[in-house]
């Protein structure tokens, strides 16, 4: 029933989804002890820092994609 | 009691939790509707909004065992054991991606579990009853595991009086703790851990908070507690020549909890007890605060080897009987006075009874409906089949219970390995079944059981002692966790299968298929 704008929208903004996936799977990225945020080596403070980036994406996706939408 | 308990820990402890598990029995009142409905008792009319089911995923996903098991984790093996954190990142964009539409079609037909949607999706009874079984057999060690947690709490409040059974000592707080839940759970359905996990989070947050504040400060801030871990253990060891290294059995164990995760039936349970689709969304955005908080407690592990708590001579007996599984108990005992113990304890024993409480729940809805309804009495009345489903959640409890008096933990810890594994192997029939109309039911069950039989054998290959099995393909080596290899054998033989066999005619419930988007 939506525009083909709008569609394409829904589902381009969708694909943010995977970005948190991959920063957090893809470990060789981030297996570091140094450089060390507030005393926390970086292996940990980037895993900390995408429970919230992700939760972030996911936020957009929602607001973007899928607010006042039931289905 | 022996001599050594705290005794201020022990009453502001016992108080907490007789005040906070009675909550559940007055819960029958909340949301009032007849819980003679297998749909009310054991979902709660599908009617709990974004806010209580944050909640109640919250209490139902982490767990005591999880608050006490994964920072003991960390306190051996170091950073490998931070894989729940990518973990936690992974499972709710999925969740968010293909768990409303799973909701929709659930509630349009009344499934109230897994294995009801797979019926009605494949109309093929053995499949429906395999995944069941399935979900039974994993939940069960997890249940069991949650009266372990409880168990090292009772140990480190130094509450010890035991009866002997057959033999085996059975610890009294235990039982206690047991029909306590038991009664709830009986009582007032999945609303009893609902309103109990409400509170319950007051007191996790306000331990977390103390912890991450007060620990740290008394062993000169974070730096320092990341320097007591030694430093090969501070970051994933680096890949040996000819194999991809224990980082991708990190990133393989982190994809593979986050899969299977929502297939549990308490997962699936709680969100299937939501209000709808956007309920699902809001909670996938706002579920990793939990996430934060877990990885926070993670850290209390490094705190413990920082602070040295093996080593002193008042928790020797804790480690010897529960090994690292002491070391959080410990921590508390040896940085908090006697008064925060007890509300730390109590918040960490609570989160034993919410997800057990709904561990019991959904293996009861499993049985009543996809054995008992299914095979044994297909025309029962509905109050008849919610009673059938109220007895087995109490019989599910006491199998538990049994299980952590007469066989020893480790067989509890390796049971839980296998069920993880086990349950991933669901994932083909109940996500892919839910969008790939083609998929026959015939591969499905193939592929089940290959993966249940491959996944296994890696894990029987390692003694039961590490979900991680090492594929050795040619010279190369890849370390991954069972539960994905043995995945990604199900789904090729599960879509290789169905596109050699012939197209079944599959039965589609009215308004089944309509698009998702």
């Amino acid at each position: 029933m939506r525009d083909a704008r709008s569609g394409g929208l829904r589902r381009w903004v969708n694909a943010l989804l995977l970005v948190p996936c991959i920063a957090a799977l893809a470990v060789p990225l981030y297996n570091f002890d140094e450089p060390r945020i507030f005393g926390i080596p970086f292996f940990y403070a980037w895993q900390l820092a995408w429970i919230w980036l992700g939760a972030g994406f996911t936020w957009v996706v929602y607001v973007v994609g899928w607010k006042d939408r039931d289905r | 009691m022996s001599a050594s308990a705290d005794t201020v820990a022990v009453v502001v402890f016992l108080a907490l939790f007789l005040l906070i598990s009675s909550l559940g029995f007055f819960a029958t009142r909340w949301k009032k509707a007849d819980l003679g409905l297998l749909e009310e008792w054991g979902l709660g009319g599908r009617r709990f909004g974004a806010l209580l089911t944050w909640f109640l995923l919250g209490g139902d996903l982490y767990t005591a065992y999880t608050f006490i098991a994964l920072p003991a984790l960390m306190y051996a093996a170091g950073g490998a054991g931070f894989f729940a954190v990518p973990y936690s990142i992974v499972v709710f964009p999925i969740v968010f991606a293909f768990f409303p539409k799973l909701w929709s079609v659930c509630s349009r037909n009344g499934y109230v579990t897994a294995a009801d949607l797979v019926a009605g999706l494949f109309r093929n009874r053995a499949l429906a009853l395999m995944i069941a079984l399935t979900g039974i057999v994993a939940t069960m060690p997890y249940l069991s595991l949650q009266l372990v947690g409880l168990e090292a709490i009772f140990a480190g409040l130094g509450l010890h009086a035991s009866v002997n059974v057959l033999g085996h000592e059975m610890q009294l707080p235990l039982l206690v703790a047991f029909l306590v839940m038991a009664g709830f759970t009986y009582n007032s359905g999945i609303r009893a851990p609902a309103v109990i996990a409400i509170v319950k989070d007051i007191l996790v947050y306000t331990t977390l908070i103390a912890a991450i504040v007060i620990i740290p400060a008394k062993l000169g801030g974070y730096a320092a507690v990341f320097d007591a871990v030694p430093t090969e253990k501070r970051v994933i060891p680096p890949a040996p020549p000819g194999s991809l290294g224990p980082q991708f059995a990190y990133a393989t164990l982190a994809l593979g909890g986050a899969l299977g995760l929502f297939l549990y039936p308490h997962a699936l349970t709680g969100l299937l007890a939501s209000s709808g689709p956007d309920a699902i969304r809001r909670n996938a955005v706002f579920m990793p605060i939990y996430a934060f908080a877990l990885a926070l407690l993670l850290l209390l592990g490094f705190m413990a080897l920082a602070a040295g708590v093996s080593d002193m001579p008042q928790f020797a007996d804790g480690f010897a009987r529960f090994g690292n599984l002491y070391a959080v108990p410990a921590l508390f005992n040896h940085m908090f006075p006697g008064w925060f113990v007890g509300v730390a304890f109590a918040a960490i024993a609570i989160g034993a009874l919410v997800p057990g409480a709904i561990m019991s729940i959904a293996a009861a809805n499993l049985f009543t409906r996809n054995v008992y309804r299914a095979y044994l009495r297909p025309n029962c009345s509905q109050a008849h089949e919610t009673w059938v489903a109220k007895i087995v959640s109490l019989m599910v409890k006491v199998g538990a219970l049994g299980f952590v008096t007469f066989f020893p933990e480790t067989s509890v810890v390796q049971l839980q390995l296998i069920g993880g594994i086990w349950m991933c192997q669901t994932l083909p029939a109940v996500m892919m079944g839910l969008y790939l109309k083609w998929l026959n039911p015939i591969a499905l069950l193939a592929g089940w059981a290959a993966g249940v039989g491959v996944g296994t054998a890696m894990a029987a290959a390692t003694g039961f002692k590490d979900s991680v099995y090492t594929l050795r393909i040619f010279d190369f080596e890849m370390p991954c966790y069972s539960a994905v290899s043995a995945l990604v054998l199900n789904i090729s033989i599960s879509v290789g299968l169905s596109l050699l066999l012939p197209a079944t005619a599959r039965a589609e419930p009215a308004g089944q298929r309509e698009a998702a988007a």
